[in-house]
């Protein structure tokens, strides 16, 4: 589904990604750890097509085409979709109407009709329900006031509604507390199929004994440096970081 | 360039898309003005003496006057004697029913997407179409007639209900009040009149559609609108003008009256040829408009201003009776070389009184905008009320927000409280929408529409989306 070859990015002529490989297919859950400044935002944000990255070398290829020339909002057509580590607040702009015009473009890029009223309304509150949201959250100002737990929910809750292909959770657990990291990870679990797949970005293990990744990765200066199972989150966590960038520098 | 400033200059680069004229014959006089000018529209006009005197006594004490400079824009001063001061559609012949409209006369509103059938259609909306000066068709008219009120052409109304007219026009907006107002006085050609009976609530929208078509033509426009005793309407007046090289100048003079009880809502969304995307042409819109409330009445005055080349007005309201009140709620659009210098005045007299003023500037391109606001407390007005809140958006690094708040309180009662915020559209936003599968041109519609929620929540619903629109098209660019 998605598969990165040899991917090299910058920012202000700054080089953050050093070369990365991956490869993940449909079904899966791959989750990308790290220490603090390794890469992984910056993954997240060239996957997504943000342009303030420079890509220098290397191949992103979705559903077996190219993206890389596909602007930011195409890729989201495509079913890629990021859950922020910090979502944006929108003044004025409620939650509902957010959705709406997000799900409606996407259709319309599809070639399909606007979602009728009623179906949204429908959906929305089906989904609403899956991650525990209160009646009332629909006609907030989108992430505007709203406390971490609920902006987190809030990017689950738009990931629901859009059904995407590709999930990519950006440190979705940072600033839950154990009851909202449980809905949360309630919620992305009863989404997962056997044809969409998830990548999590994350720096603690404790959200992998609610979501159990299949692959874990160890981003470290741009690069992934170490791959394994869960196994590897596991000893990361009684062993810290330090010896694998050991192993790294070693090579 | 940065991505950012790339995003905004296409988006913020957008042409006019009203640019169109009518070709219809109109009846005009020679351009420039003197004593003859104004007894020359007069006598058009049928008059009756005491209004050639009025105008006479205006065009008098506008020649003493110099133009006010005081605004934060700069415009070249119009040659006064080169405007035509008066021109209509010769077609004059009244119409029973809209199927006897100038086909192109149609055609025009159906390009503005002002589809006649689908407004008489709609839920009470009665149309007055004011194209040029003279009003061309008038909806709904039996129907109101039968609650007693009118809602006419200013010209009509001074020959059917001249006692109205002359009771209270100038009341409000005293001829000498300013440059234009006096200019206005001395010239005006048409405009509307509507009048409430007491105890009436007003069933329907009232709207007019202004639209200057003469090449070359200063429109001044003249409304009075009085509310009876515990009577209740809303009004919308909306504009678009055709692309024009040369400046066209409109000074228009609204007056408000709300009686003991009564209650107006006088909506405005204004987009006049605001010139290309180099400074030049566009209309320049300086104009007056003040409401007077009597005791334990309500004006509420709102306006989304995207059009003009130059706009300089301060809808207002002398809250004169015990326990009025005023509000003002404002989107103010500029972009490219638009300048606007725009604001309310708030007079608090009575007790009690009470006041809200919601501006939201939203500057684009090399654009200038300016709220200018002044809120006075008389000492008669005890326990009075004001909030002030006034937005600045900027886009892009090359436009310019200001705001002038000028506060004067003569009694030690009053209450009053002033909020203040400037911000971007930030990358961020553009981005997130964008990743939700939102381009960027929709995307900035979606955040401007936003920001101005609170303002445009008090547009009629029907027109609270034309605005909308009309806010994305004013952004709009060539993205995508």
């Amino acid at each position: 589904m998605l598969k990165i070859n040899n991917l090299k990015a910058s920012i202000e002529g700054n080089k953050i990604l050093t070369g990365i490989n991956l490869d993940v297919k449909p079904g899966e859950v791959h989750a990308i750890m790290g220490p603090n400044g390794s890469g992984k935002s910056t993954l997240s944000s060239v996957i997504a097509g943000r342009e303030e990255y420079e890509v220098e070398d290397g191949t992103i290829d979705f559903d077996g085409e190219s993206i890389m020339d596909l602007s930011p909002e195409e890729r989201a057509h495509k079913g890629i979709f990021l859950s922020f580590q910090y979502p944006i607040e929108i003044p004025g702009v409620s939650v509902s109407n957010f959705l709406k015009t997000s799900l409606n473009e996407s259709r319309k890029a599809q070639g399909l009709e606007p979602m009728p009223a009623g179906d949204l309304l429908k959906m929305m509150r089906e989904k609403m329900e899956l991650l525990e949201i209160k009646k009332g959250f629909l006609s907030r100002s989108l992430n505007q006031g709203f406390s971490g737990g609920e902006k987190k929910r809030n990017e689950i809750f738009q990931m629901a509604m859009l059904e995407p292909k590709l999930a990519i959770l950006d440190e979705t657990d940072s600033g839950l507390d154990i009851d909202a990291l449980r809905i949360v990870a309630n919620g992305v679990n009863k989404l997962k199929s056997k044809d969409n797949a998830t990548v999590l970005i994350t720096h603690y293990q404790r959200l992998l004994d609610y979501i159990v990744p299949d692959f874990v990765h160890v981003l470290y200066n741009g690069r992934i440096v170490k791959s394994g199972t869960k196994d590897l989150a596991h000893e990361l966590e009684e062993k810290g970081y330090d010896w694998i960038i050991k192993e790294a520098e070693q090579l | 360039m940065s991505e950012e400033e790339k995003i905004l200059e296409e988006v913020t680069g957008a042409d006019y898309k009203y640019g169109f004229t009518t070709d219809i014959e109109s009846d005009t006089i020679p351009k420039g003005l003197n004593e003859d000018v104004v007894r020359l529209i007069s006598s058009k006009k049928e008059e009756p003496e005491w209004l050639l005197n009025y105008r006479l006594k205006a065009f008098e004490t506008w020649k003493k006057m110099e133009e006010p400079d005081w605004a934060n824009i700069k415009y070249n001063k119009p040659n006064y004697q080169d405007i035509i001061y008066y021109a209509a559609p010769k077609q004059k012949k009244k119409l029973n029913s809209l199927d006897e409209l100038d086909p192109e006369m149609k055609k025009t509103f159906d390009k503005l997407g002002i589809s006649i059938d689908e407004q008489k259609k709609l839920a009470g909306v009665a149309v007055d179409f004011v194209m040029d000066s003279v009003s061309v068709a008038t909806s709904f008219k039996d129907k109101l007639g039968e609650l007693g009120i009118i809602f006419c052409s200013i010209s009509e109304a001074v020959k059917e209900h001249p006692e109205l007219v002359k009771k209270y026009i100038g009341t409000v907006v005293p001829t000498s009040d300013n440059f234009f107002s006096a200019l206005n006085s001395a010239v005006f050609t048409d405009g509307s009149f509507c009048y409430i009976p007491k105890g009436v609530k007003c069933p329907m929208e009232l709207s007019t559609y202004f639209r200057i078509n003469q090449a070359g033509t200063g429109q001044f426009e003249r409304t009075l609108l009085i509310a009876d005793e515990g009577s209740y309407v809303s009004y919308l007046e909306g504009c678009t003008a055709p692309m024009r090289d040369e400046n066209q100048l409109h000074a228009a003079v609204v007056e408000l009256i709300a009686m003991d009880d009564a209650e107006i809502k006088y909506s405005t969304v204004q987009n006049w040829y605001p010139g290309d995307a180099n400074g030049v042409g566009g209309v320049f819109n300086f104009v007056t408009k003040r409401g007077i409330c009597h005791n334990r009445s309500k004006i509420s005055w709102t306006q989304v201003e995207t059009g003009s080349a130059v706009t300089w007005k301060y809808p207002s309201c002398i809250l004169k009776g015990d326990n009025s009140i005023g509000e003002f709620y404002s989107v103010a659009v500029t972009n490219n070389y638009q300048q606007a210098d725009t604001g309310t005045k708030m007079i608090h007299l009575g007790k009690n009184s009470k006041s809200t003023i919601i501006s939201k500037g939203i500057c684009a391109g090399k654009s200038e905008g300016s709220y200018r606001g002044l809120v006075k407390i008389q000492k008669s007005a005890e326990n009075a009320r004001n909030f002030s809140q006034c937005d600045s958006l900027l886009m892009g690094d090359k436009c310019g927000s200001h705001t002038f708040p000028y506060i004067e309180v003569k009694n030690k009662s009053a209450k009053i409280e002033h909020e203040a915020t400037t911000s971007k559209i930030g990358e961020d936003q553009i981005f997130y929408c964008n990743q939700r599968g939102i381009g960027t041109e929709e995307a900035i519609a979606l955040i401007v529409n936003g920001y101005c929620k609170d303002v445009l929540n008090q547009l009629p619903m029907e027109f609270a989306v034309e605005a909308q629109k009309l806010l994305a098209i004013s952004l709009e660019g060539s993205v995508g």
